[in-house]
């Protein structure tokens, strides 16, 4: 590709972090971070605001030095080789700063020949991201009167232009409309197996659904990682159902749900309404669909009559609410998740 | 080195296409017309024993005072401010090439507006169509002393550019620092202290930078290589400086 001389070492992860230390004069802002991140793969950074992301990230880039700790991309240490390092990525810093009063074309090709691009594919290489992010349009519209949607698809543009193995953006989403993310994520999709992306959101069904891995910070450390599937079943390790029923409840269901399932529990209670169904949450440590049997159960069941019942699904918000409440050890982790928005499955 | 060229020529262009450039020039030439027109007003009241020239520049220090801060205070503080400092860092370009690539095109832009008021001389000489006004000696004197005390006036910009993220401060931070170079070494020149025996030391180097001094003496044909070297040194190391002004910030940010 674009750097052959650079000594990289194909088996080595494109990331490598070990107990990573950043401290602001006094005040720690990564405490004690280590990841991995292999090639190809795109990591979610989830994480409240002040967290540490963005120092983390900017670390990553070289641009700022870390207080303690080992750092490589691609198997060259950032610390030392900083040079090397800035070869190997595109980055789209938070807020996703432009120069207002250039060209989309212009902008790009100054920075295509900042990034070393020879210049006979310089211009190739331009119409392709322009083609790629949709800018084809705007390309001799000035930056600051694009709207926010094109500006951080120019920045987007920006990060992939010189094809680097290593993509780091920070919340490239944010103030976008609904229509743009998804065009966004469409386009950080396209890079999956190409390149390795981190990006940084707040927006969670959005690292969700890009991301193949996500890692959850909190206070500077590390609070949770692993796939979103793997995340819910770690964070709240029992599956749990909406269920919608009237009838004797309080005196005669909990002893009805432990003969379907001795770990089924009643985690809480709506009112009756004006036909007086209740919305109860249970909750149960078994893995597998319980569902169908419940169902059954309490069909056959005179006592009650069900109106609906579904399995919730815990999204990435409840995940992250929870782990990060766990990490600030105020509320006791399952009690606080439960707390947390249920999603709609229907 | 590799992108010293591209930053510079990127600037400059940035630079010629940005309305504010044009709008300190014509202030300038309005300033340096002004200066030029009151000159020649003196010498069409009374004879006088200096070229007209030579007049012209001892007021050199009136454009810089607010040139060089208008044309210096933005380039790192507004990086710095709207955060393209953090993409051109993050791009494989060291720092030493993104501040002597500003610094050199701010210098260009200087030197360019200096050299506009080279239309003056051309007017007098077309128009009064007398060539004992136009005394090439003094003419030329002055504008290398314009081009090689702009070298440090320009990196003391570019330094005061470097501290902070804010234009304005920026500006009076550099305006402060030139009237402290050229005003100020002036003014403890004509101090009565320093005529005593044991201040001789401080004596000689004030006299040393004296920016006046080496005015006259440009002007009068004679370039010292020691005046020389107390700009290009001056700008060495205002230059690195800002570079570590600007390295310092990244890492205390």
């Amino acid at each position: 590709m674009l750097l052959p001389h650079l000594p990289m070492s194909v088996e080595s992860p494109a990331i490598e972090v070990r107990d990573l230390v950043k401290i602001y004069s006094g005040h720690t802002a990564v405490s004690k971070i280590s990841f991995t991140v292999a090639r190809g793969e795109i990591l979610g950074f989830l994480g409240p605001n002040g967290a540490g992301k963005s120092t983390t990230m900017r670390i990553l880039t070289g641009y700022l030095p870390a207080t303690a700790g080992e750092v490589s991309v691609c198997g060259v240490p950032v610390a030392t080789r900083a040079s090397e390092i800035k070869k190997l990525i595109g980055y789209m810093p938070e807020n996703n700063p432009l120069p207002d009063e250039m060209r989309v074309s212009e902008y790009l090709n100054y920075r295509g020949r900042l990034k070393e691009i020879p210049r006979r594919k310089l211009s190739l290489r331009i119409d392709e991201v322009l083609d790629l992010c949709d800018l084809t349009r705007v390309r001799h519209r000035i930056i600051g009167k694009l709207s926010k949607g094109f500006r951080q698809r120019v920045g987007i543009a920006e990060a992939i232009l010189a094809e680097p193995p290593v993509i780091i953006m920070d919340e490239p989403t944010i103030g976008l409309d609904p229509h743009q993310i998804l065009i966004v994520r469409d386009l950080i999709a396209s890079l999956r197996g190409r390149m390795t992306v981190i990006i940084s959101s707040h927006i969670l069904p959005e690292i969700e659904m890009t991301c193949d891995r996500v890692l959850i910070i909190n206070q500077g450390r590390v609070v949770a990682t692993g796939t979103p599937a793997d995340l819910r079943r770690e964070v709240f390790g029992q599956a749990r159902y909406d269920l919608e029923i009237s009838g004797d409840i309080a005196a005669t269901l909990p002893a009805a749900l432990t003969q379907i399932e001795p770990t089924l529990h009643i985690a809480a209670s709506g009112e009756p309404d004006a036909a007086g169904f209740r919305k109860l949450t249970l909750t149960s440590v078994r893995e597998d669909d319980l569902g169908d049997t419940l169902l059954h159960a309490l069909a056959i069941d005179g006592r009650f009559r069900v109106r609906a019942l579904k399995r919730a699904q815990p999204s990435l918000e409840d995940v992250f609410l929870a782990a990060t409440k766990r990490s600030w050890e105020t509320v006791d982790a399952p009690a606080g998740a439960s707390k947390g928005p249920t999603p709609n499955v229907q | 080195m590799r992108h010293f060229a591209t930053i510079l020529s990127h600037e400059i262009r940035m630079s010629l296409v940005s309305s504010s450039t044009y709008i300190a020039a014509v202030l300038f030439l309005a300033v340096m017309g002004f200066i030029f027109s009151g000159v020649l007003e003196n010498y069409s009241a009374a004879a006088q024993e200096t070229s007209p020239a030579a007049v012209f520049f001892q007021l050199f220090w009136l454009p810089v005072f607010f040139m060089v801060p208008l044309l210096t205070m933005k380039c790192l503080a507004e990086e710095r401010r709207l955060g393209t400092l953090e993409t051109l860092l993050t791009a494989p370009v060291s720092t030493a090439e993104v501040v002597l690539g500003k610094y050199f095109a701010a210098y260009f832009l200087y030197l360019l507006l200096w050299a506009s008021t080279g239309g003056f001389f051309y007017i007098l000489y077309k128009f009064a169509g007398d060539a004992r006004f136009i005394d090439l000696g003094p003419l030329l004197g002055g504008y290398l002393f314009i081009a090689v005390s702009g070298l440090l006036y320009v990196a003391m910009g570019v330094f005061a550019s470097s501290l902070s993220r804010n234009q304005a401060v920026a500006g009076i931070l550099s305006f402060t620092l030139l009237f402290g170079i050229i005003i100020g070494v002036r003014f403890i020149d004509t101090l009565e202290v320093l005529n005593l025996a044991t201040m001789k030391p401080f004596r000689d180097a004030i006299d040393y930078s004296n920016v006046f001094t080496h005015l006259d003496d440009f002007t009068r044909g004679v370039v010292d290589t020691r005046q020389l070297l107390f700009y290009v040194s001056g700008t060495v190391l205002a230059l690195i400086f800002s570079i570590l002004g600007v390295e310092a910030k990244l890492i205390h940010s």
